[in-house]
């Protein structure tokens, strides 16, 4: 099924979306990965703030290339998902609900969705230069240092994303594969 | 002799640098374009018809494929009749992956340490690969290796009694275990024979190699296609959303080795499997 969708990604909006369903995100979200993500977890561990208000929020496993000149950013595709796996229930408890990135996750990243109403996103990896072309701002929000990886807030319109986990646990990986093979036996 | 300032080594690889992460082989895109024609999925044509047209916005506006863009991977072959002047080699390779990076806006995606992290800022140092060979030409190879892909392939020490279908059982169980990791669809390269590091950098090589040039044993050509085929039958298809596609080539290279084993190592690549060359 095909979805337009306008973010923030509201409970109600996330009970919505099954896995498969093509979605084309407008809105803003929030580009984390690896050294990122950690730092995210140690400061709610010390009891801190993040960087940014997380309800509600989109976080795209990205570190894009340098923008060239005349480029809102460079190219921007999805990261492998799994190595977030150890901070993302953390994110999604405390009201992060959207995640866009490619690969599998971990059956304790799937309870957290469950449990909190979360969305795994995939975006096509290796298209880089084709969703780049979806952002339309890109602002540095925190953790500069961190270069490709810093936090970054974009404005994306209509990204094609696919959902792969759904919040009821449904997952494309399995069940695209299971049903591409079950229609070639037909054939 | 020949003598070749190695001040060209660098501009050659700045150059390499870019055009590998901006434009895709003609060789792999026709494979890409050859499954895609074959996909009987109908999302799979869907995510197929996006990395075309993703490869193609490349080509024209000159930026990366993928942002994504590797260690640069630079193989260095090396004509015994040439004396190389004016600086220390490696450093002049090491400044070509600088420049390039730097210069052509490409993603600076190393760490000086394995553990303690730290980005090198400039995506250097390069993973340099030098061999001295005949003639008094150098030929200039950079692959720019993507890590999504990199960090779902294996290594395996068999014994020989394993025999072929210890490979082949080993290479669709490491494609399998990848799902939709490494971007599908994928190039596998599998290094088979050599020692433990050889094998490695025969996959490496591997993914090097034109996608429509099969090896010259007719017994190793014959196993690419096969396996080729096979994976195709796990129905992962593009990005792992299920359909035909999964790899678009196997390639195989092969070395004598020890009475005793039989190494074989797996390196997969992403559909955006780059490479250029250059001699000088």
């Amino acid at each position: 099924m095909e979805k337009y969708i306008t973010l923030p990604l509201t409970e109600e909006l996330a009970k919505t979306l099954h896995a498969g369903d093509t979605v084309y995100l407008t809105g803003e979200l929030y580009t984390s990965r690896d050294a990122g993500h950690k730092r995210m977890c140690e400061a709610l561990a010390r009891g801190e703030a993040l960087p940014f208000d997380p309800m509600n929020a989109t976080i795209y496993y990205v570190g894009p290339a340098p923008a060239k000149p005349g480029q809102v950013i460079g190219s921007a595709g999805p990261t492998t998902s799994g190595r977030m796996d150890a901070y993302a229930p953390t994110l999604l408890s405390v009201g992060a609900r959207g995640m866009i990135g490619k690969g599998d996750r971990l059956p304790e990243v799937v309870e957290a969705m469950k449990k909190y109403t979360g969305v795994y996103f995939g975006a096509i990896g290796g298209a880089g230069a084709l969703l780049a072309r979806c952002i339309q701002r890109s602002e540095l929000v925190a953790y500069e240092d961190l270069g490709a990886e810093a936090l970054r807030r974009l404005y994306v319109k209509d990204m094609p994303v696919t959902v792969i986990i759904d919040c009821y646990g449904g997952n494309l990986y399995a069940s695209g594969r299971a049903a591409y093979l079950a229609e070639r036996r037909r054939k | 002799m020949r003598e070749l300032p190695v001040a060209r080594i660098t501009e050659a690889v700045e150059r390499l640098c870019m055009n590998a992460c901006y434009h895709l082989p003609a060789d792999v895109k026709d494979a890409v374009e050859r499954c895609r024609a074959c996909e009987d999925g109908a999302i799979a044509a869907t995510v197929l018809d996006q990395i075309i047209e993703n490869y193609r916005i490349a080509d024209r506006e000159n930026v990366p494929i993928c942002q994504d863009t590797g260690m640069a991977c630079v193989f260095l072959e090396i004509g015994q009749d040439v004396h190389l002047v004016g600086g220390d080699l490696s450093e002049a390779v090491h400044e070509g992956v600088r420049r390039g990076y730097v210069n052509g806006y490409l993603r600076k995606s190393v760490v000086s340490d394995p553990v303690r992290r730290g980005n090198t800022g400039d995506n250097t140092p390069a993973m340099l690969y030098t061999e001295v060979v005949p003639g008094d030409r150098v030929k200039i190879t950079v692959g720019p290796k993507g890590f999504g892909s990199e960090n779902m392939s294996a290594i395996r020490m068999f014994k020989p009694s394993a025999g072929l279908q210890g490979i082949r059982d080993f290479i669709l169980e490491t494609v399998e275990n990848a799902g939709a990791n490494p971007c599908p669809p994928v190039v596998v390269g599998v290094g088979i024979g050599g020692t433990f590091d050889k094998a490695a950098l025969l996959a490496k090589k591997a993914l090097m190699r034109p996608l429509d040039i099969r090896n010259s044993d007719p017994f190793y050509a014959e196993l690419e296609v096969e396996m080729l085929d096979k994976i195709n039958e796990l129905g992962i298809g593009p990005q792992g959303f299920g359909g035909k596609t999964t790899a678009i080539a196997v390639n195989i290279e092969t070395l004598p080795t020890h009475i005793a084993g039989m190494p074989c190592a797996i390196n997969i690549n992403c559909h955006a499997t780059r490479h250029q060359t250059e001699v000088l």
